[in-house]
């Protein structure tokens, strides 16, 4: 019975934690472009800049 | 790269031989675009996309650069930095949203650059000037990418906001009904483990606050309905809802208080959550429906330019002009306003607004309208009517009248609520005073059984019956191009008994082509000479033609046609009397049509006759349609002649020529006065106010704007086999949906005598309810099954599934 005390409420706490997350998510828009965000994972973005500037870049770190 | 020589490396589309660019490239915009992206180091984006042929080729169209006043729509907040939202159109894959935003993101001004794949709209955010942003945007432009403006305020109508609550709704619903499920599966177990008493009503207790606070909020969408048609003193299936919901939370927290076993604290809450589960996905698929007929309303938007009395050109909104104005139509331009012609002598594509297919000739003087486009010539045309006075306007007030007898529809699902809410209603009072003054047991136990009645009885699949299906149907018919923007559209649907054709752009294509054969070398130097106009007609020689060289030195007279200097003397195209034959010239009589003469000098002038072309798939269409017992009626603003030839064809015996806007609305009103229930398939701005007054109504994604919104129904592509797909979807939804009512009630025929009789318990209420809501879905999801491989894994070329459907 004292386990029950202690489990029923961290579970809600969990749950609730998880609620919290989701509506958090939902105001911050991340659900506004479900098809955009399954393809953006797959994007590479070491070509972003062009490969000349990115060379002199570490060489100039090195 | 894999790419054959004869598809263009940048857009895909093939290279002619007659391409400036060949034999890697179908244009100079192309080849362009192909060095700009080889110049910026990101030439991998042609590794990494997949051409949908679906959507429009990346072709980079010259004239179509700052064709928007782009600083209108721009916001600037405190800190100097301005936002902008626009359409993008030509998006194919995931690899184009890369691309564009890498083109933004590599200019320095820009801070934000995303595009929203889902709904195709970027929003991009820059410092520095206002203006900049056509230097910004420009590279994207010329990728062949196209970027109109939109105002989000307009567009982002109160479903939005509606389906994001929903979403937030099913969130606490889906949190609550797990935790209180978890609760009561060991309350469950306990009926048979011997849980003492103490242990259940602490559950029960933990049970309450967590439900009764989360049905009073996520329950909201249902009881603000409720409310609201009790107001109106109507019933719909929110009423059993709300009651069903409200009544089990009050009896059970009643039965917690006084220590009872029985608590139906889950069954509340999980009927919640599934019902709005169904209400998300009904609110989204036709969301998805809506977004995407507004995307191709935005295409259409265009700016007109106006000419200052200084004689600069300024962009401005249609809606901002005021009369007086003086505006600018390019050849090949939709005129945007309502205006005499003060300058210049063109042909005026007038069929949308009449469905006469032969353009009208204009000079000074003669009147345009807006939605016609101005085919050969620039024309300076002055502002006459804005407002309330234009033509569209006179069409919108028709439309309004029309619509009044569509609103008197109720849905299916609301007259079954109608009927069903009573006899549940009564049926609880009947237990309830059946056991108290008969039964003869205490009033609360009474109660208690009566409300067991309400819960069994509570509406959960039968409020899922009718969107399950919908969001099916809809998803389907949205993957085959055909947009469901109504509510209601696919239950209309079902009732149809005659459907009524209108022709220029629905039953044609509106693109005229030659008829008869011509002797070769004479196409083919009229081809040649054609090669050099943007007229219409000139257009359909190069394509009958196939292969043509463009002739050299081929000089263009506005609204008369094209001359040459050959080696005899001048060679012209055009109008009868541009090439000086007699008005009483020898002509076949049979074939009448648009008309094209090339004279040589010396020589018999050889006539072109061109006709407005069927869609490919009309007579198959029309044969369908007429063996299911369809009553087929054509109704066309066109001359006689030409609506009669077209109806012999395919063999609609029923048909009008020279109908006005308000005759075509009428006709439908009168059919629908004696019983019929009919539906309009136009294009026109003449047909918005019959698409209005139909019982259902379907229009083509190039019709008139005014007409896609009055039609319930949007349909991409050039097949006309949409209607028969629409109709099937909604015959077979229709179908599905009475079946899921049939199985609600012979779900609730078994389920009410126990309930009457007091034998049910919590336990079997959540195994009844889910396990009706689980069939009902299976059920719907039968339709998908059908249209066989559509899983929603990629897209599938608009054909497949009309192809399916037997066409």
């Amino acid at each position: 019975m004292s386990n029950l005390l202690l489990l029923i409420p961290i579970a809600l706490f969990l749950g609730l934690l998880g609620l919290g997350a989701f509506l958090w998510s939902l105001r911050s828009g991340q659900f506004d472009d479900m098809e955009g965000a399954a393809n953006r994972i797959l994007f590479d973005d070491d070509d972003v800049t062009p490969p000349g500037n990115s060379k002199k870049f570490h060489q100039g770190d090195s | 790269m894999n790419v054959a020589l004869q598809s263009c490396r940048h857009c895909g589309e093939p290279v002619t031989a007659m391409s400036p660019a060949a034999p890697d490239f179908c244009c100079a915009g192309c080849a362009g675009a192909f060095e700009l992206l080889g110049e910026m180091g990101l030439t991998s984006y042609y590794n990494r996309r997949a051409i949908d042929p679906k959507v429009r080729a990346l072709r980079p169209d010259e004239d179509e650069i700052a064709s928007f006043d782009f600083t209108e729509l721009a916001s600037t907040d405190t800190d100097g930095h301005h936002h902008l939202n626009l359409m993008v159109d030509g998006i194919h894959c995931a690899a184009c949203v890369w691309l564009i935003e890498t083109l933004l993101q590599r200019n320095s001004a820009v801070l934000q650059a995303r595009v929203n794949m889902t709904t195709r709209r970027l929003r991009l955010s820059w410092q520095g000037h206002v203006s900049d942003i056509e230097d910004i945007i420009r590279p994207v432009m010329q990728m062949g990418y196209r970027l109109i403006p939109f105002d989000p305020a307009a567009l982002e109508q109160a479903t939005t906001s509606r389906n994001k609550e929903l979403l937030r709704c099913l969130a606490v619903a889906g949190f609550a009904a797990g935790n209180v499920m978890l609760l009561s599966v060991s309350v469950w177990a306990g009926y048979f483990q011997g849980m003492g008493g103490a242990t259940r009503d602490l559950f029960h207790w933990i049970s309450a606050l967590i439900s009764l606070p989360a049905a009073a909020y996520a329950g909201l969408p249902f009881y603000r309905s409720a409310l609201g048609a009790i107001r109106n003193r109507r019933v719909n299936m929110d009423v059993p809802i709300s009651l069903g919901v409200i009544l089990a939370l009050g009896m059970s927290l009643a039965q917690t208080i006084r220590g009872e076993p029985h608590a139906y604290f889950d069954s509340a809450i999980t009927l919640l959550f599934f019902l709005l589960i169904g209400r998300y996905l009904d609110g989204r698929a036709r969301g998805q429906a809506r977004s995407a007929a507004e995307h191709l309303l935005s295409l259409n938007a265009r700016s007109i330019a106006v000419i200052e009395p200084d004689g600069t050109r300024r962009l401005i909104a249609p809606q901002k002009a005021t009369p007086g104005m003086i505006v600018l139509a390019a050849a090949g331009e939709r005129i945007g306003i309502d205006g005499k012609v003060i300058d210049g002598q063109s042909d005026v594509d007038t069929s949308i607004i009449t469905g006469e297919s032969i353009p009208v000739l204009t000079r000074p003087g003669t009147t345009v309208f807006a939605g016609t486009t101005n085919i050969s010539a620039p024309l300076r045309i002055e502002v006459t009517a804005t407002g309330g006075n234009t033509l569209l306007s006179e069409i919108v007030r028709l439309m309004e009248n029309a619509e009044q007898g569509r609103a008197r529809y109720v849905a299916i699902a609301d007259r079954v609520a109608k009927a069903y809410a009573p006899v549940v209603h009564t049926l609880s009072l009947a237990t309830f005073i059946g056991w108290w003054l008969i039964g003869g047991i205490g009033w609360q136990d009474a109660l208690m059984n009566a409300i067991a009645v309400l819960i069994i009885t509570c509406p959960c699949a039968l409020a899922l019956a009718v969107p399950v299906v919908q969001v099916i149907a809809t998803g389907r018919l949205l993957r085959a191009g055909i947009l469901v923007k109504s509510a209601t559209a696919l239950e209309r649907l079902t009732k149809i008994t005659g459907i009524i054709f209108d022709k220029t752009g629905t039953l044609t294509t509106g693109k005229p082509e030659l008829v008869g054969e011509p002797q070769q070398d004479k196409l083919m130097l009229a081809a040649g000479m054609a090669a050099n106009s943007n007229h219409p007609l000139s257009r359909a020689l190069v394509r009958a033609a196939g292969n043509v060289t463009p002739q050299t030195n081929v000089t263009e007279q506005a609204g008369l046609g094209l001359m040459m200097q050959g080696p005899a003397g001048p060679i012209r195209l055009g109008s009868r009397a541009f090439c000086d034959v007699a008005e009483n010239a020898d002509v076949p009589s049979d074939i009448t049509g648009p008309e094209l003469w090339l004279s040589e000098p010396g020589i018999a002038p050889t006539r072109f006759v061109f006709r407005d072309t069927m869609r490919s798939d009309a007579p198959e269409v029309i044969d369908t349609l007429r063996t299911r017992g369809f009553e087929m009626t054509l109704l066309s603003g066109d001359r006689e002649s030409t609506v009669r030839q077209l109806a012999e064809t395919l063999g609609i015996t029923n048909w009008m020529a020279r109908m006005s806007p308000t005759e075509k609305a009428n006709h439908i009103q009168a059919r629908a006065d004696r019983g019929n229930h009919d539906l309009m398939v136009g294009d026109g701005i003449n047909d918005a106010p019959a698409l209005a007054a139909a019982h259902a109504s379907m229009s083509p994604a190039t019709a008139a704007e005014i007409s896609q919104n009055a039609a319930d129904i949007v349909f991409q592509g050039d097949r006309l086999g949409a209607v028969i797909e629409a109709i099937d979807v909604a015959r077979k939804a229709d179908r599905l949906v009475r079946q899921n009512f049939a199985l609600s009630f012979a779900y609730n025929v078994i389920t009410i005598p126990l309930a009457v009789s007091g034998f049910v318990t919590p336990l079997f209420a959540a195994i009844a309810m889910s396990s009706s809501s689980l069939i009902v879905i299976a059920n719907a999801l039968r339709l998908h099954a059908k249209s066989g491989k559509s899983d929603g894994v990629g897209i599938k070329p608009a054909t497949t599934l009309s192809q399916q459907a037997g066409i």
